[in-house]
C-alpha cells in the first residue's frame, strides 16, 4: 500500500528495461538509458540507440530540470488517484529536449502554469510488494 | 502530380454501398448482431449479395481491455455470414479506423478480392453503462493489483490514461502558439449539434447555444464536456469494390481518389515532435501527392472529431486553410454550415452524433454524394469529399469522388 498522504496510482509493471527510471527516485536521481557511443538519451527505453543503431547503452543520472511542453488541468474522475483537479503535463528534460515525459505538474497555482516555465523533478514514493516505484513528478524550479 | 496516375492503384478501388445499424447511447443490443445488421444493410444497399462478398476488412479486430471498443471481429463475420474469403484482415496498427477501408481498397486494387465488406462496430454505451468512463478505464477498479504495461506504462501512473487528456495538451498548446480559443473549438461543438438536429439517429440532438457549450462541466482543460464526443452502441458498414465490378451496381461507385496513411513521427502520443500537430500532418500532406484536385475542389469534409481540436488538426492538415488558422477558419460556423463553402461534419460528427468511430464520417460522405442523406442533404450533391479519421498517432484520409 502506497504511504499516508500519497493518492492511489497505478503503478508501472517493472522489467530490466523500465526499472533504472522507475526506481532512481530511491537516490534522488532522474535516471535514462543513454547511448555510449554518440551519447544520445533514449527514451522510452530499447534496446538499441534510434540515433546511431549502437546496442552500447547505459544508465545514467541527469539533473531533473525540464521544461513545460504542454498541460492540461484535469477535472475529470477517470480512475482514483490525486485529489482533482490535478495538472498533467508533458515536460521536455534540459540535457535533450527530445527526452518527453508524461508527468503530473505539483506545487504551482494553477493560474501560474505556463508552457516553457522551468521545473525540477520531485518523487512521489509508493510502497508496492512487487518493488518500490518513485514516480517522477514535477514542480516549479524557482532557482531558474 | 508528376506521379503516373496508374500508379495510384487506390482509384482502382470505389465505395459501392454503405450500412449502419441502429444507434443508441445504450442499445443493450449483441454487438455482433448489430454488426451483422450493418454489414447485411451495406451488402445489400450495394445491390449485391452475400454469396458477392469475397473479402472483409475491419478495426481494430478483437481486442482486450476497454470493453465495448470492438463488437466484433473479421472471424465472427466471416462466420456468422458464412463468407468465402479470397482476402481479410483486421488490426489495430493502421492509419486510423478508416486504415481499414484503405487496406482494402489496396487488396481489390491488387486483385485479392471483388467486394469486400468493411466494418467497425462498438459498444461503448452500454459498456460504461451508468458509471461513465471510470467503468472503462484500466487499473482503476482492480486495486494495486493491476501493473500498467506497453504504451500506458508512461501515463496510467499519471493518472492520465485517456486520450480526451492527451489530447487536451495538444489543444492547450495549440492555444498558446496561435492563440486559438475556446470559443472557437465551441464552433465545432455547434456545428455539429445544429446538424445532428436533422439526423434521427443522433444521440444529441437538442439545440445547443454557444453558452450552453461554455458553461458545460470542464473535462481536462481546454476541453469540456461537449468537446468529447458521446459513447454509443453501433456499428457502421461500407462495401468496397474493384471499380470494373461496381459499374452496373445500385449507386454510382464513388471512387477512392488518393488516400493518406503516413506516420512520420515518434510513435507515443507523448512524443510528437510538434505538440501542436499529430501524424494527420503527414497523412493529409500525402493525400494531395497523389491527386491533381486541390482543397479548394472539396465540396463536403467528413473530418474526425473524437474531441472538437482534432477537427481542427485535420482542416490545418488537409490544406483548407494554414498552420493555426483554424480557429479563425471555423469562427462564427457559416463557413462549415451545411449551405457553406465547407460543410463539415453533416451528420453530427461523433461530438453530437455518436461515437461511431471513424466509419460514421466515411457512411455520411458516401450518402451525401449519393444525394441520400434526407432532411441533411447538402446542395449538389457533392461530387468531391474528403473523409478523415483518426487523431494523435493513428491517422488516415481518402479523397472520394462521384462518377456522374
Amino acid at each position: 500500500m502506497a504511504e499516508t498522504g500519497v493518492p492511489f496510482r497505478v503503478l508501472p509493471r517493472l522489467d530490466d528495461r523500465n526499472r533504472a527510471f522507475w526506481t532512481g527516485g530511491a537516490q534522488g536521481e532522474l535516471r535514462f538509458w543513454r547511448c555510449q557511443a554518440c551519447g544520445y538519451y533514449v527514451h522510452p527505453p530499447q534496446p538499441i540507440c534510434p540515433e546511431c543503431l549502437s546496442k552500447d547503452l547505459a544508465v545514467e543520472a541527469v539533473s531533473g530540470r525540464a521544461t513545460l511542453a504542454t498541460y492540461t488541468v484535469n477535472h475529470q474522475p477517470w480512475m482514483p488517484g490525486p485529489e482533482l483537479p490535478y495538472v498533467v503535463g508533458i515536460v521536455e528534460i534540459v540535457e535533450q529536449p527530445s527526452v518527453r515525459l508524461m508527468t503530473n505538474i505539483v506545487n504551482c497555482p494553477h493560474d501560474e502554469l505556463e508552457i516553457g516555465m522551468p521545473l525540477r523533478v520531485v518523487f512521489e514514493h509508493h510502497e508496492d510488494p512487487d518493488g518500490d516505484v518513485y514516480l517522477p513528478l514535477f514542480e516549479p524550479d524557482g532557482d531558474r | 502530380m508528376t506521379r503516373d496516375p496508374n500508379e495510384i492503384i487506390e482509384r482502382r478501388a470505389c465505395i459501392s454501398g454503405v450500412g449502419q445499424s441502429d444507434v443508441g447511447r445504450r442499445l443493450g443490443r449483441d454487438p455482433l448482431e448489430l454488426t451483422l445488421d450493418a454489414c447485411l444493410a451495406a451488402i445489400e444497399h450495394a445491390g449485391l449479395t452475400r454469396a458477392d462478398i469475397d473479402g472483409v476488412s475491419t478495426y481494430p479486430g478483437p481486442t482486450g481491455p476497454p470493453p465495448g471498443f470492438s463488437g466484433a471481429g473479421a472471424y465472427q463475420v466471416i462466420d456468422a455470414l458464412r463468407l468465402d474469403c479470397n482476402w481479410y484482415d483486421s488490426g489495430l496498427e493502421t492509419s486510423g479506423q478508416l486504415g481499414s477501408v484503405i487496406k482494402a481498397c489496396l487488396a481489390v486494387a491488387a486483385g485479392l478480392a471483388n467486394h469486400v465488406v468493411c466494418f467497425r462496430s462498438v459498444w461503448e454505451g452500454s459498456a460504461q453503462g451508468d458509471k461513465g468512463r471510470a467503468a472503462v478505464m484500466p487499473g482503476g477498479g482492480e486495486g494495486g493489483a493491476f501493473k500498467a504495461s506497453g504504451y500506458m506504462e508512461w501515463f496510467l501512473p499519471f493518472s492520465a490514461p485517456s486520450a480526451a487528456v492527451w489530447i487536451a495538451m495538444y489543444a492547450q498548446a495549440h492555444f498558446a502558439r496561435y492563440g486559438t480559443t475556446k470559443e472557437q473549438l465551441g464552433w465545432v461543438a455547434l456545428n455539429a449539434r445544429r446538424n445532428a438536429q436533422l439526423n434521427p439517429k443522433a444521440i444529441y440532438r437538442d439545440p445547443m447555444t454557444m453558452d450552453d457549450y461554455l458553461s458545460s462541466r470542464v473535462i481536462s482543460t481546454p476541453f469540456s464536456l461537449y468537446d468529447c464526443d458521446a459513447p454509443c452502441d453501433g456499428a457502421t458498414a461500407v462495401v468496397v469494390s474493384r471499380v470494373d465490378r461496381a459499374r452496373d451496381l445500385r449507386n454510382p461507385p464513388l471512387r477512392v481518389e488518393a488516400v493518406g496513411t503516413a506516420l512520420h513521427d515518434r510513435t507515443s502520443w507523448d512524443q510528437p515532435r510538434d505538440l501542436t500537430q499529430m501524424a494527420n500532418r503527414d497523412a493529409g500532406k500525402m493525400l494531395w501527392t497523389r491527386t491533381d484536385l486541390k482543397p479548394s475542389d472539396v465540396q463536403l469534409a467528413e473530418l474526425y472529431d473524437g474531441f472538437s481540436f482534432i477537427t481542427l488538426s485535420w482542416l490545418e492538415s488537409l490544406g483548407f486553410c494554414g498552420l493555426g488558422e483554424s480557429g479563425p477558419f471555423v469562427e462564427g460556423g457559416h463557413r462549415i454550415a451545411r449551405d457553406g463553402e465547407l460543410p463539415l461534419n453533416t451528420n453530427g460528427g461523433q461530438l453530437s452524433g455518436g461515437r461511431l468511430h471513424g466509419y460514421g464520417f466515411l457512411h455520411e460522405a458516401a450518402v451525401q454524394m449519393w444525394g441520400q442523406a434526407g432532411d441533411r442533404q447538402v446542395a449538389g450533391p457533392p461530387e468531391v469529399a474528403v473523409v478523415a479519421a483518426g487523431g494523435g498517432n493513428t491517422c488516415g484520409c481518402l479523397l472520394l469522388t462521384r462518377d456522374r
